[in-house]
């Protein structure tokens, strides 16, 4: 049987790190997970999808929720347990998958076949890509990624000892903007290809 | 006011700031604040060597009067109050021993065996029972139980749980309310100012019983339109979990009786045998480590230590506040506003204990306020008794108003949520502050009545 191989992206909101994450794993022939796995955890809990997304990759609500031991009822918390579940439970299987986000290379950090990678952009470069794909006016382009980024890095700072987009984290961290996405894929391949033949 | 009241006020505000963003475990939080206490209020600012030791209260536990108080004396009330850390711990063990026999999902099985597994009996039952062992037993106890066996059986039988986990988790405070030992703000209350079993069974415990009828017809009449068609739809039970099969080992789970009824026993006859609550805690506990001598080490290594050590700290910065006086400017304060009326205390006390347990930890605000009640008593020469009971049903019940209230409404919900039944402050508040409105108007009309 081939090794298993994980690759854990995470990413700044607008420098194109899903749409990377995703065509590494089309071409690498891997299963792909990201926000939809939302729907197979919906459908297995029975809890409307609306309801699950609107808690998905976010930090507790500091004030509204509160932790007894291991028991925490703030639903973000509850959510994002689920999906570390999840998560866990794939990597179990032994399938090889690419995930993004959701604080994989931390909940994974123990697995053989780990590549964790953070994607990054440079601001003006995030605007952009942000407006094309939303087109909002820049004010709001600019809130938007600033409170996508507030949340995940929260999200993330919540549940790892490690902060969110501080290089020592992660295998290989890159800037997007500086070759482009189609060149940034091929580099992350290569080096994904030299860590599997080791 | 002087520089050791603001360092205990800025140390006291800092930890239940420190609590709520919940960065760094709570048990660190209070002991870091209360080591600051000892230092730097005690020694930097007050140079007291007595408030230090004082306030660690060490030499208590040697006492005679600890252990057996012939008469009903109050502990100090003054820094850590260890007769509440050595019960509660006391109490952790026995509740493991009992988890590990089956006791808890034995009881649940069977009583929903008993009604038929019909969903409005269950619904009814499943109140009463919640409330009865929260009498005993803490509540985080009881809802997880309770909540795991509702989830279970709502799947098997097909109906909505979250009626029934919301009015359990109420019911799990309503009956904490009841005795000295269901909640701690009550152990706290009863320990530090020396009331016995049967003097908060007559006064809470007459109040929670009055509300638990109300409550489970305000419950009934919230939850109608569901449990009505639930009744009508509800899934023939074919193959029912056997409650037997939740027995682990059958001489276990006898000896795990025993050893509770011997609890209630103990507890509720502990004025006339004049054994305190900490003997009552210590007693307990060893003879469950003997009963289950082979899992003894896996008992010990459950207890809460956690939880332990918070006490521990919290009394401490509780001492500060104690030491410095500033306690005593608060009950002042009650006191003018009151004009010396012993209802508008009354009114005061449970209503601002109650909407502050709605939000913050009640445990730390009813230690808090202990020393502000005595010092309310001793200035303005009211009853002490009435004040201790407003306190107890405020802190006890203010809890139930919000899903972050109180520990039980925490783990409710969570195990609810865990299960795919996301319960939203919404949907809590629409249901529990409604509720927590009538037990409060009937406790302060009770307390009116009877002592005003």
């Amino acid at each position: 049987m081939e090794k298993q191989i994980i690759i854990a992206v995470s990413r700044e909101f607008g420098s194109g790190g899903h749409a990377v994450a995703e065509k590494i794993a089309e071409d690498l022939g891997l299963a792909f997970y990201d926000r939809k796995m939302l729907d197979e955890i919906a459908k297995e809990k029975n809890i409307k999808i609306e309801y699950l997304e609107k808690y998905d990759e976010k930090p507790r609500k500091i004030i509204l929720s509160r932790r007894v031991g291991n028991y925490s009822n703030s639903i973000e918390e509850i959510l994002a347990e689920m999906q570390f579940e999840y998560i866990a439970k794939k990597a179990d299987s032994g399938e090889s998958f690419v995930i993004v986000g959701r604080c994989a290379e931390t909940v994974l950090k123990d697995r053989e076949g780990l590549i964790s990678i953070f994607i990054l952009g440079d601001r003006e470069d995030k605007i952009k890509r942000v407006q094309e794909r939303t087109g909002l006016d820049r004010e709001q382009t600019i809130a938007k990624m600033k409170r996508h980024d507030f949340n995940r890095k929260h999200y993330h700072n919540r549940h790892s000892d490690k902060k969110w987009g501080d290089s020592r984290n992660y295998d290989l961290c890159v800037n997007s903007s500086k070759l482009g996405l189609d060149k940034t894929v091929e580099v992350i391949e290569a080096f994904i290809k030299a860590r599997i033949s080791e | 006011m002087t520089m050791a009241q603001i360092l205990a006020v800025i140390i006291f505000v800092a930890m239940f700031i420190l609590i709520v963003l919940d960065k760094i475990e709570r048990q660190y939080i209070t002991l870091a604040c209360g080591l600051l206490t000892l230092i730097v209020v005690f020694g930097v600012a007050m140079h007291s060597k007595a408030a230090i030791i004082e306030t660690l209260n060490i030499k208590s536990i040697f006492t005679l009067g600890f252990w057996y108080s012939a008469g009903e004396s109050g502990e100090s009330s003054t820094g850590i109050n260890w007769s509440t850390i050595i019960f509660i711990a006391g109490m952790m063990i026995m509740v493991e021993g009992m988890a590990k026999a089956g006791f808890f999902r034995w009881l649940c099985m069977k009583l929903a065996k008993l009604v038929h597994y019909k969903p409005i009996p269950l619904f009814i039952t499943f109140m009463i029972m919640s409330a009865v062992l929260a009498m005993f037993i803490d509540s985080i106890t009881v809802i997880l139980f309770l909540a795991a066996v509702t989830v279970e059986l709502a799947k098997l039988l097909k109906f909505d749980p979250i009626p029934m986990i919301l009015s359990e988790i109420f019911c799990a405070n309503l009956g904490g309310s009841a005795t000295m030992c269901g909640d701690p703000p009550n152990i706290i209350i009863g320990t530090s100012l020396g009331y016995s079993f049967a003097d908060f069974l007559t006064n809470t415990g007459a109040m929670a019983g009055i509300s638990l009828v109300l409550i489970i017809i305000y419950f009934y009449v919230v939850f109608r339109k569901e449990l009505v068609q639930e009744e009508h739809a509800a899934a023939q039970p074919a193959s029912m979990p056997d409650p037997k099969s939740a027995i682990t080992n059958m001489k276990d789970f006898i000896v795990s009786c025993i050893i509770f009824a011997c609890a209630i026993v103990l507890l509720v006859t502990h004025a006339q045998t004049g054994l305190t609550v900490a003997f009552i805690g210590l007693f307990i506990s060893v003879i469950t480590l003997i009963a289950f001598a082979k899992y003894a080490l896996e008992l010990l290594g459950k207890v809460d230590y956690k939880t332990l050590l918070f006490f521990v700290g919290l009394f401490m910065v509780v001492g500060g506040l104690e030491q410095t006086g500033i306690l005593e400017v608060i009950a002042g304060f009650i006191g003018k506003v009151s004009g010396g009326n012993l209802k508008l205390m009354v009114a005061i006390i449970i209503w601002v204990s109650a909407i502050a347990s709605a939000f913050v930890d009640n445990i730390p605000f009813a230690a808090t306020m202990i020393p502000v009640v005595k010092s309310l008593a001793a200035t303005q020469g009211v009853d002490l008794e009435t004040l201790a009971w407003a306190l107890s049903m405020g802190t006890d019940i203010g809890g139930s108003a919000t899903p972050i209230g109180a520990s039980a409404n925490v783990v409710g919900t969570s195990v609810a949520a865990k299960n795919g039944y996301l319960i939203g402050w919404g949907k809590y508040c629409k249901a529990a502050a409604p509720a927590t409105v009538i037990v409060i108007l009937v406790s302060m009309v009770f307390i009116f009545a009877r002592y005003c």
